[in-house]
């Protein structure tokens, strides 16, 4: 006891201990936090145009049955951008895995067992990809570019550009599990939550996220201290594969219909999401939370937009325009050392 | 004769018909400071590649505590607990100390949960081993936010982290001011009064001096001189010494040109 005492030695004396904590909780998530401030701002601009139409209920549910896909890709890509590597293949990984759910949910098997066979799916794509990219030493920013027009190609010629439609979904328990309501509120939020703070611990409080922290900062020395950095990139690829099935499986139980589509319309907001929340593009920090709050604040902006009585026309700017605003506050956040 | 801590036996290192080294024995006792010195290819980095276990020499024998071991290799290095720290970028400086001390040996529990509270009580604890008492900085501190001196402070407090018996340092005040060489000077001293063996690799003779008790100088892969601080009498005398090791070749550039 009296050397966790001492141990408190290097620390501050002159602080109190309440103030030091509040400090530090501060400090070393200031990125997420000024992502928190964005979202709250733009939500009061948004309340103050049309508080009629912001508080109904309604308008908060109709983003949360969205938002959970979001996350769970938006979260693995932080991890992918602290390791100093970007995938822009995920949405044809989300595509392919969750044609294998439809598949399997198809040929009359319980959709548990097709969420089993989506997860492996998605992880197995990520693995190759990441392997493809860290084996072959090539660029991620073009490997995985090249992965996601190839495998968005199988996927069509695969099925010949046919949707595949699973009504039967509605009255199966997995349905309930993931995809109902609780207390008014998407059941597929709870789940998108949990994973974020599963996340947020593995990045900050695991053996992986602190390799992955490392070898994003400097590969180099992380070589030289014995971690074997090819096998830390290759995970973070799997990783994101993971995440892309699970939104893949998340969003095709929402609409009973699998699209050769599915999946394309995520790749850019998925991506600002993760910048807008405060990770850097440079590699070796980031933010789970704040990639989390990113994606919330973009979630918000359609039907922010279009709540507060502009005509649709005005989205595409206004998500400019909020991507830019979070990247000049994050760099006031965001020191880069040397 | 008495076990030397660790000893290389005349090692020498061929690349096809070059010698980088022909021939150097060199040996560390425990908790002595040697000064190793040399010019620019001279086989400094060679020989402590050598001993990390890097590269493997042509002939030669690597001696520990009185044994000679065969295969020599980085994992052996380790085991024998020699660790070098490496010139320049050996931290991730965007990391907190905590993480820069435990890369690659992280303490975790099951399923690989780090034991965040104990890595910060042992990181603070070889800090202070090494006598770095900034009240400024906790073991959360970002790398990036020390000055080269303390950074190099964070790579030795690394160093140490295993038991080393011999820790490498490889150009470690290069480039820093007085103030923080004399920081960098604090921790190694503060090092060997723990116990620990240090080699010094130093371009500036003034540093070497100030903090070694022996000095080896290697010129083109052989050992020039090997002598105790008392033995050498003064700076000057060293300094005076290395400017006769270089002159020959200067001659001979004169020659050629």
């Amino acid at each position: 006891m009296s050397d966790s005492a001492k141990a408190l030695d290097g620390e501050p004396a002159d602080i109190h201990p309440s103030d030091r904590l509040l400090r530090r909780f501060v400090i070393t998530n200031r990125a997420a936090l000024g992502s928190l401030l964005v979202l709250v701002l733009m939500l009061l601009i948004f309340f103050t145009a049309n508080p009629r139409v912001f508080s109904t209920w309604n308008l908060y549910t109709s983003v949360m049955t969205t938002l959970p896909v979001a996350l769970f890709m938006t979260v693995p890509l932080v991890f992918v951008v602290t390791a100093g590597e970007i995938d822009l293949s995920f949405p044809a990984t989300f595509g392919f895995a969750s044609l294998a759910f439809a598949v399997v949910v198809q040929a009359g098997f319980d959709p548990f067992l097709a969420i089993v066979a989506a997860v492996a799916v998605g992880t197995l794509l990520g693995f190759g990809t990441g392997a493809l990219v860290v084996y072959a030493g090539l660029s991620s920013l073009v490997a995985t570019l090249g992965m996601n027009f190839m495998l968005r190609g199988a996927i069509l010629i695969l099925t010949q550009s046919k949707s595949i439609a699973m009504p039967q979904l509605s009255s199966s328990l997995a349905f309930k599990v993931f995809s109902s309501t609780l207390f008014g509120v998407p059941v597929q939020m709870f789940w998108a939550i949990a994973f974020v703070v599963f996340c947020a611990l593995l990045y900050n409080r695991h053996r992986f996220g602190a390799q992955v922290h490392v070898v994003g900062d400097n590969p180099d020395s992380a070589n030289e201290m014995g971690i074997n950095v090819n096998l830390v990139r290759v995970k973070v690829f799997a990783f994101m594969g993971f995440g892309a099935a699970l939104a893949g499986v998340c969003s095709t139980m929402i609409n009973f219909t699998w699209w050769p589509t599915s999946g394309d319309g995520y790749l850019l907001p998925v991506i600002a999401s993760v910048f807008v929340g405060g990770t850097p593009t440079w590699g070796g920090v980031g933010t789970v939370f704040g990639g989390a709050i990113g994606a919330t604040t973009v979630a918000f902006i359609q039907t922010g937009i279009v709540g507060a009585g502009l005509s649709g026309f005005y989205v595409q700017f206004f998500n400019g325009l909020i991507i830019i605003l979070s990247l000049l506050g994050h760099r006031w956040n965001q020191i880069r050392y040397r | 004769m008495a076990e030397h801590l660790i000893e290389l036996r005349n090692i020498t290192k061929s690349y096809g018909s070059v010698y980088a080294l022909g021939g150097v024995s060199l040996h560390v006792d425990r908790g002595e400071v040697v000064g190793l010195l040399g010019d620019n290819g001279a086989g400094k980095s060679t020989l402590i590649k050598i001993l990390a276990g890097v590269i493997k020499p042509t002939s030669g024998e690597i001696v520990i505590e009185g044994k000679v071991v065969s295969n020599w290799n980085p994992a052996r290095s380790r085991a024998a607990g020699i660790e070098t720290v490496f010139q320049d970028r050996a931290l991730a400086v965007q990391q907190s100390i905590v993480r820069n001390v435990f890369m690659g040996r992280e303490l975790a529990g099951r399923f690989g949960w780090l034991k965040a509270r104990q890595q910060v009580e042992e990181a603070a604890r070889l800090m202070r081993e090494i006598g770095f008492t900034s009240k400024v900085f906790s073991p959360r501190s970002i790398v990036g936010q020390l000055s080269g001196g303390e950074r190099q402070g964070v790579a030795i407090a690394r160093a140490i982290l295993k038991e080393a018996n011999l820790i490498v340092l490889d150009e470690p005040t290069t480039a820093l001011s007085l103030t923080e060489t004399a920081k960098v000077f604090h921790f190694v001293r503060q090092v060997r009064a723990a116990g620990h063996s240090i080699i010094f690799i130093g371009h500036n003779i003034h540093h070497v001096y100030d903090i070694a008790e022996r000095f080896v100088v290697i010129d083109r892969g052989k050992l020039a001189m090997e002598k105790p601080k008392a033995e050498v009498g003064s700076v000057h005398e060293l300094i005076q010494f290395m400017e006769n090791v270089a002159r020959p070749r200067r001659a001979q550039m004169g020659e050629m040109a």
